[in-house]
């Protein structure tokens, strides 16, 4: 099995200032395989595709294709050394307002040895044998920018195809598919199989890797945390080497709520999928895990306004709840801190005060005139609660680390009393004592509200939560309280298996 | 605080104290309170179309409309008062509707229609120059004019438009300050206030900054952005109301620089005590150093043409102030 690996890394590293996120990686590709890469944010899974596509610059360790030394300085190499990438955003490999045949014949345009002049019949011609290589059905004088997403990522992957490549690298291609997209997608990838392609696919759909997986290896912190070729394969081990489990620094004491806060009965969040029905408590912390794409953010969103459900109904302290806007939502005493603060959360051209006031201006003024005073000095209360490291109120963001940019975002949420508190992957990109705060502090002020976090690391539900939901394909399937906890039962309702198609 | 921290904070108030004082050297009469008040007024409607730019700049936006939203209010106040023979009163209420309404649409057609500020506001800007030529095909307005059907109007300027902008307050010396220069230094504070102390203005550097956040907070981010096209349209039509008061007739040539002034004013703004953004106080600032530059210039016997070019020159250093050398440039 080792001997024919088309494709081999071996002891890959690659460190960012003293950051290191690749830290001696080893992997094989076959070819006429796929091989599934899994890894939660951060595993350094991206960091991975960039050096073998020649995007950055690996730190140490050997690449070898087809026994030759490959150490490609710039992505058209790679290419031309027949490693090809389809990068997850689907727009940067084609070319919206150019027609079909262009975009599949575009990396022959330029470089050494294109003609000069554009001539429209050889490039329909050129297509053309790429099209009927992949079997693609679409209209080659169609503009992609009047193309379905699918069909874009189609001429993405056949463009990436005209190549004629050795390794294919997918990098979360179904990401923005519906189910039935995707399968036009696998046909292709087992079309591509068959044709002894060598596919490394990147997901963290468990039905995509259910279908097409040869092989899995799970990365975790910057290594490979396992590999699983027998079959059949094990989908469990899988997520549970990618989600690992590090040891506990404190046990929490679950608590139960009598009373309830939000009902939620019946909400649909997508086209199709099951009707989603949960009661959170007063006082009580409840943490929804699931792997990236289930549906977390769509139903935290849901929660707070800015997305419409397809079917439901939520009740806050008994009464309707129907929140139509973000401003809605906070009226009714729902917060929310968003996920990816960078995009969502900070406003770059305030300060931590400002940041820290923005949803409560109206409240924080008379006459609609800011009382400046009060401003400041719930910063400064804010600030020291969450124990945030900053010279004063009047530090830009910019300046403070990840963890503290973080705690600036929970502290702007916590300035007023919430009823329910949602917290969307609040732990993302924060270090472990700025999140060991965050944690701490939400359990400690948790009565009065309820609190519903939304995590992808299953530890991360386990050091802060009474209770454990876990979504998988927009639903919740499993719930579990936070003692004892049934670990083989929750991975397997992670991973989505037996249970999802049972139920 | 680093050199370059106080070349970024002071320089352009350095170069603005500079340019007074070699001015009051090299040109006779430059500083006295005539002067000083013919600065003033000559950055009048300029100034306060910088100040409503500033608006949607503050919100992310640009406006490109507001030189034309200004003549059209101009050609307005003259066909209302000479041709349909209406009072003041009624020529004031006319053009900040015009305003008003002009900038609904902007915002509408940026928020809702998704078409980009630039694009928007330049169309918009096209539209509206062909627009106030169409009722008097193309002639300018005066009392005693003929008009397309061959009637003559009889209408004229009501006094009490032309004080607005002719008469002068006494302050110290006798017919000292012009009305213009007043509803320049009283909008100035109004924005300023409302941009600084306000939750409406904080909310809108919000939107500026980071539109999601914003929106995740809880603000009404599309309402924001279309209540500042329609301060910008209101204020550009408060400059066309002075501008026809200043003049005594709809006057079709005139108001071609008032865009690139404006829009000056409110970019060099950006540079004033390092803010890099938009703000009320450096546009105010930003306007007087154009009226300062040029005040000088003419008084120094520079040919009218340069002055465009060293218009151009300020603006281009005052960016660079602003995006390269304090590496804060989002827009």
């Amino acid at each position: 099995m080792v001997g024919n690996a088309v494709f081999r890394v071996e002891g890959l590293r690659k460190s960012f200032g003293r950051n290191e996120v690749l830290g001696g990686i080893s992997l094989d590709l076959h070819s006429a395989e796929v091989t599934v890469l899994m890894g939660a944010n951060g595993a350094g899974k991206s960091t991975l595709v960039k050096i073998i596509s020649g995007v950055y610059e690996r730190g140490g360790g050997t690449m070898t294709l087809a026994g030759q030394d490959f150490a490609p300085n710039t992505p058209a190499e790679a290419i031309r050394a027949g490693v090809v990438t389809v990068h997850q955003n689907i727009n940067d490999g084609v070319v919206a307002d150019l027609d079909v045949a262009t975009n599949l014949t575009l990396d022959r345009l330029s470089g050494r040895g294109a003609p000069t002049i554009f001539n429209p019949a050889r490039v329909r011609r050129e297509a053309k044998a790429v099209a009927d290589r992949m079997g693609l059905a679409i209209d080659l004088k169609a503009r992609v920018s009047d193309l379905s997403l699918a069909d874009r990522q189609m001429v993405a992957i056949a463009r990436a195809l005209a190549h004629q490549p050795k390794v294919l690298i997918l990098d979360e291609p179904t990401s923005s598919l519906s189910s039935a997209e995707a399968d036009r997608l696998f046909a292709l990838v087992d079309r591509l199989r068959g044709q002894g392609v060598a596919i490394l696919y990147i997901s963290h759909r468990m039905s995509d890797i259910r279908r097409l997986a040869d092989r899995i290896v799970s990365m975790r912190d910057g290594i490979v945390s396992g590999a699983f070729d027998s079959k059949p394969l094990d989908y469990e081990g899988a997520v549970n080497a990618m989600l690992g489990r590090k040891i506990h620094l404190d046990r929490i004491v679950a608590r139960s709520s009598a009373k309830a806060v939000l009902t939620v009965d019946g909400l649909r969040i997508a086209q199709g999928a099951r009707p989603i029905s949960i009661t959170l408590g007063d006082g009580e912390v409840v943490a929804i895990t699931g792997l990236v794409g289930v549906g977390k953010t769509a139903l935290a969103e849901t929660l707070f306004g800015v997305r419409k459900p397809f079917a439901g109904t939520m009740t806050m302290d008994g009464r309707p709840y129907a929140p139509r806007s973000a401003g809605d939502a906070i009226a009714a005493g729902v917060f929310l801190v968003a996920k990816d603060r960078a995009t969502s959360g900070i406003v770059g051209g305030f300060n931590i005060e400002r940041n820290i006031s923005l949803p409560f201006l109206k409240r924080m003024s008379g006459l609609s005139v800011l009382k400046r005073r009060l401003e400041r000095a719930t910063a400064r209360r804010q600030i020291e609660e969450l124990g945030v490291v900053c010279r004063s109120e009047k530090d830009e963001m910019s300046a403070l680390s990840g963890g503290n940019q973080q705690k600036v975002m929970v502290a702007r949420w916590m300035a007023q009393d919430a009823r329910l508190f949602v917290l969307d992957e609040p732990f993302q990109g924060v270090d472990i004592s700025a999140r060991r705060d965050i944690a701490a502090k939400l359990r400690a002020s948790a009565n009065g509200r309820a609190t519903l976090l939304f995590v992808t690391e299953i530890d991360e539900a386990l050091e802060t939560a009474d209770r454990i939901l876990v979504m998988s394909e927009h639903t919740i399937v499993g719930e579990h309280r936070n003692a004892d906890i049934d670990m083989d039962r929750l991975l397997a309702e992670v991973a989505g298996g037996p249970l999802h198609s049972a139920a | 605080m680093t050199l370059r921290d106080y070349a970024i904070r002071y320089g352009f108030i350095v170069l603005l104290f500079g340019l007074v004082a070699y001015f009051a050297i090299s040109a006779d009469g430059f500083v006295s309170p005539q002067s000083a008040v013919f600065i003033f007024q000559s950055v009048a409607i300029t100034g306060v179309l910088a100040l409503g730019v500033t608006a949607t700049l503050v919100v992310g936006g640009f406006d490109l409309s507001i030189g034309s939203v200004a003549t059209s209010a101009m050609m307005a106040s003259a066909y209302v008062m000479v041709v349909l023979e209406q009072n003041a009163f009624v020529a004031v209420i006319v053009c900040l509707l015009i305003g008003a309404i002009v900038g609904l649409i902007n915002g509408w057609l940026i928020v809702y229609m998704r078409v980009p500020d630039l694009l928007a506001t330049l169309g918009m800007m096209f539209l509206l120059v062909g627009l106030q030529r169409i009722p008097t095909e193309g002639r300018s307005i005066a009392t005693g004019m003929t008009m397309p059907d061959g009637s003559v109007a009889n209408g004229k300027f009501s006094d009490a438009f032309l004080a607005l902008g002719r008469h002068r307050f006494d302050f110290f010396i006798p017919n000292l300050i012009p009305v213009s220069v007043v509803v320049l230094l009283v909008l100035a504070l109004l924005i300023w206030f409302f941009l600084e102390y306000t939750r409406f203005g904080r909310m809108m550097y919000a939107v500026g900054s980071n539109e999601r956040a914003a929106e995740l907070a809880g603000a009404p981010v599309k309402a924001y952005k279309i209540w500042a096209y329609i301060i910008s349209g209101v204020f550009a039509s408060i400059g066309g109301i002075l501008l026809a008061a200043r003049l005594g007739r709809g006057d079709i040539a005139s108001g071609n620089n008032l865009l690139l002034d404006a829009v000056a004013a409110a970019l060099i703004g950006y540079a004033v005590l390092g803010a890099a953004k938009p703000n009320a106080f450096g546009t105010a600032v930003g306007a007087l150093f154009v009226g300062i530059l040029l005040q000088g210039l003419t008084m120094m016997n520079a040919p009218y043409y340069t002055q465009d070019f060293v218009k151009g020159v300020v603006l281009v250093v005052a960016l660079v102030f602003t995006f390269a050398l304090s590496g804060r440039g989002r827009r």
